[in-house]
């Protein structure tokens, strides 16, 4: 006993000695990081202090923490990626990484993680790093405050700031990424958080799911993207509390849905988006008690569509509200509020009394022959929607919100 | 023909209906500025108001004045001065000052609430543009039918039918058409279409103005195209001018040839 108390005495004293820290500096002996990184043991802190390192290929294939201390700047000089980890445990923190350079060959990253099953990204800068974060066959990371920009032009030779493929547990958050193709990307990602980060300006998406379930984004901010957040072939996505605005152009969304199933879409602010939810063959979503406010269209359904719920959310001031391709749906519309809405509540429950028809003739017209848009605001489409709402002849029958409400309600930061 | 114009202008700016006209537009543009704090949307729903009532009483006024002052005209012509001096002189004096009561009425709350100073100042000078050639154009079209026809009712009746025809049939048959052709590319036929109509091309230029264009999609970028261009805008404000002068043309012609 007494010996096992000595041991273990003795192994906490050499623990420090077990996990080194290893300086980097540019005037010190070890004055590159790969050499930092050569010379570490497994479970050593390599410690670059700043100053502006010109390096690229640097692999890391053993437990290392990475750690910069007052900023310092990792250049690839645009000939190729800067840091590939393959290993099970990663740490980095601090960097600033730039001009990884493009490539229409392979896709360089800034850090590329391999088969990691621990690892943490956090509190670094990315300038023009292509991908700057490619993770690929990764488990429980956390990607945290690190702040991506880049000045993409076009879709063809732009990365995806934070790239994952075949991840899982992954948590992203308080991220801002700008000026990229896509903000974040994941394909082939399940059970993962994304929350609080700002995606902007980014020329495709502001987020991206493809082939990804089971996952959960909240508290983000998608701001003058292509189009917000685009899911696609997913299911079990849970929507909560973002922000989606400014996302304005011809073919731009807030939140581009197709074959996506069972996911809900709750506490969303939607504002001056183009459309802003577009729907292609999803099923069995529920959007409740979000807000659309000067959109285009506010919620734009294409075929397919079925068992969909409505509900609860504020429609404000859009120039369409909704737009429904086919009839025979069922998709349910109900207790809505619509700042169009004209009717009465003579018994003062807060619900009116008459059925509201969010579907303008003019909507149904128009999403048979766009170029009719041109038309837009004249008097006769005026008088169209007017006859149509008094007596409807070509808006689907089941387009219709039995109790839509007298007052907005409450929407958005109320969980 | 100044002289004329002068009297006519200032007989016409004294009267009860030019100061009616310009208070509505006074009050409505002050209203929505005092609803809505978004410069913007209240461009939109002036362009709303201001592309229905500036043609409707353009062709109102004229034809009411052509006939009120007839007895006046008359003496005129009694006098030793050219017919078309008289009338050119009569039309631009009703146009100008509808054209006044317009930038009076909806000018002075913009500039209260500071439209220069906001991105919206280019929006607004478009929209009061537009709303002074609506009012040359059809207040030419009025008094060219009103100089036309002898009979009151008729001329009355003619022109709130051309009203109705540019303002409501036209897009009528416009979305006709395009529903039937709707599997052809429409994009240029639709643009050609809303150019020749004034009062759809005013309106046309302030949506791509007001950023509706990316509505719009495919017809919103060849509109954009075609109208962002020097050369689309050029031709834009010819045809706008193209149908002031004509209706101007055809006042001159009458007057030249009628039996008083």
């Amino acid at each position: 006993m007494k010996n096992n108390i000595l041991i273990a005495a003795l192994l906490f004293a050499a623990f420090p000695l077990l996990s080194n820290t290893l300086v980097v500096c540019p005037d010190c002996p070890v004055n590159t990081i790969a050499k930092g990184i050569a010379l570490a043991n497994p479970c050593d802190t390599v410690l670059v202090q700043s100053g502006t390192y010109y390096e690229n290929n640097i692999e890391i294939n053993k437990d290392l923490t990475l750690i910069g201390e007052g900023m310092p700047v990792v250049d690839g000089k645009e000939q190729g990626e800067i840091f590939t980890v393959e290993n099970k445990y990663f740490y980095i923190e601090g960097f600033r990484i730039q001009n990884v350079g493009r490539s229409y060959v392979e896709d360089r990253a800034g850090i590329r993680i391999r088969k990691s099953t621990q690892f943490t990204i956090r509190n670094n800068e990315f300038d023009e790093a292509f991908f700057a974060i490619y993770l690929q066959n990764s488990s429980k990371g956390l990607i945290e405050g690190n702040h991506i920009s880049a000045h993409s032009l076009e879709e063809a030779n732009s990365g995806n700031a934070i790239h994952a493929w075949y991840c899982s547990y992954l948590e992203i958050a308080n991220n801002v990424v700008k000026g990229n193709r896509d903000g974040i990307y994941l394909e082939f990602v399940d059970n993962s958080l994304i929350h609080n980060n700002l995606s902007q300006d980014n020329i495709r998406y502001g987020l991206h799911f493809m082939f990804s379930d089971d996952d959960s984004y909240y508290d983000n901010e998608f701001v003058d993207n292509g189009a917000g957040v685009a899911v696609m072939y997913s299911k079990n996505i849970v929507m909560q509390r973002n922000v989606f605005r400014d996302n304005w152009g011809a073919a731009s969304y807030g939140l581009l849905l197709k074959d996506i199933f069972d996911s809900e879409i709750f506490h969303n602010r939607f504002n001056q988006n183009t459309v802003g939810i577009f729907m292609e063959t999803s099923n069995r979503l529920k959007i409740q008690q979000n807000e659309f406010s000067e959109n285009g269209w506010a919620v734009k359904m294409s075929g397919g569509n079925q068992t969909n719920i409505l509900s609860k959310n504020n429609f404000l001031h859009n120039t369409f509200n909704l737009s429904v391709h086919s009839a025979g749906t069922d998709n349910v519309f109900s207790s809505n509020y619509w700042s169009d809405y004209a009717g009465y509540d003579l018994d003062k429950d807060g619900v009116g009394d008459v059925p509201h028809r969010p579907m303008k003739l003019f909507s149904y017209v128009v999403s048979s022959t766009p170029e009719a848009m041109v038309l837009l605001r004249s008097l006769f489409i005026d008088l169209l929607n007017f006859s149509e709402k008094v007596s409807p002849i070509f808006t689907p029958e089941n387009v219709i919100d039995e109790t839509p409400l007298m007052t907005p309600l409450p929407v958005f930061g109320k969980v | 023909m100044f002289k004329i114009f002068k009297y006519s202008f200032f007989d016409l700016i004294r009267s009860r209906w030019t100061y009616i006209y310009a208070g509505f537009y006074f009050l409505f543009t002050l209203g929505m500025l005092m609803l809505s704090s978004d410069l913007s949307k209240v461009v939109i729903s002036s362009m709303n108001v201001v592309l229905i009532l500036c043609p409707l009483i353009a062709t109102m006024f004229g034809v009411m004045y052509y006939y009120n002052s007839r007895e006046f005209t008359e003496l005129l012509l009694s006098q030793p001065i050219k017919r078309t001096s008289i009338f050119t002189g009569q039309f631009l004096g009703l146009a100008t000052s509808l054209s006044v009561s317009l930038l009076v009425g909806a000018g002075i709350p913009f500039l209260m609430f500071g439209v220069f100073g906001s991105d919206q100042a280019g929006n607004f000078l478009v929209l009061l543009f537009n709303g002074v050639v609506l009012s040359f154009i059809f207040a030419a079209i009025s008094f060219f039918i009103a100089l036309k026809n002898e009979d009151k009712i008729k001329g009355f009746g003619l022109a709130i039918l051309v009203w109705l025809l540019l303002a409501v049939v036209y897009d009528g048959l416009l979305l006709l058409g395009l529903s039937w052709f709707r599997d052809y590319p429409l994009e240029k036929a639709s643009l050609i279409a809303s150019v020749l109509n004034p009062i759809d091309l005013s309106r046309v230029m302030l949506l791509l103005k007001l950023d509706i264009s990316a509505l719009m999609s495919l017809t919103g970028a060849v509109y954009r195209k075609f109208l962002g261009s020097g050369v689309g805008m050029a031709i834009s404000v010819a045809v706008l001018l193209i149908w002031t002068i004509i209706p101007t043309l055809g006042i001159r012609r009458v007057c030249l040839r009628r039996d008083f």
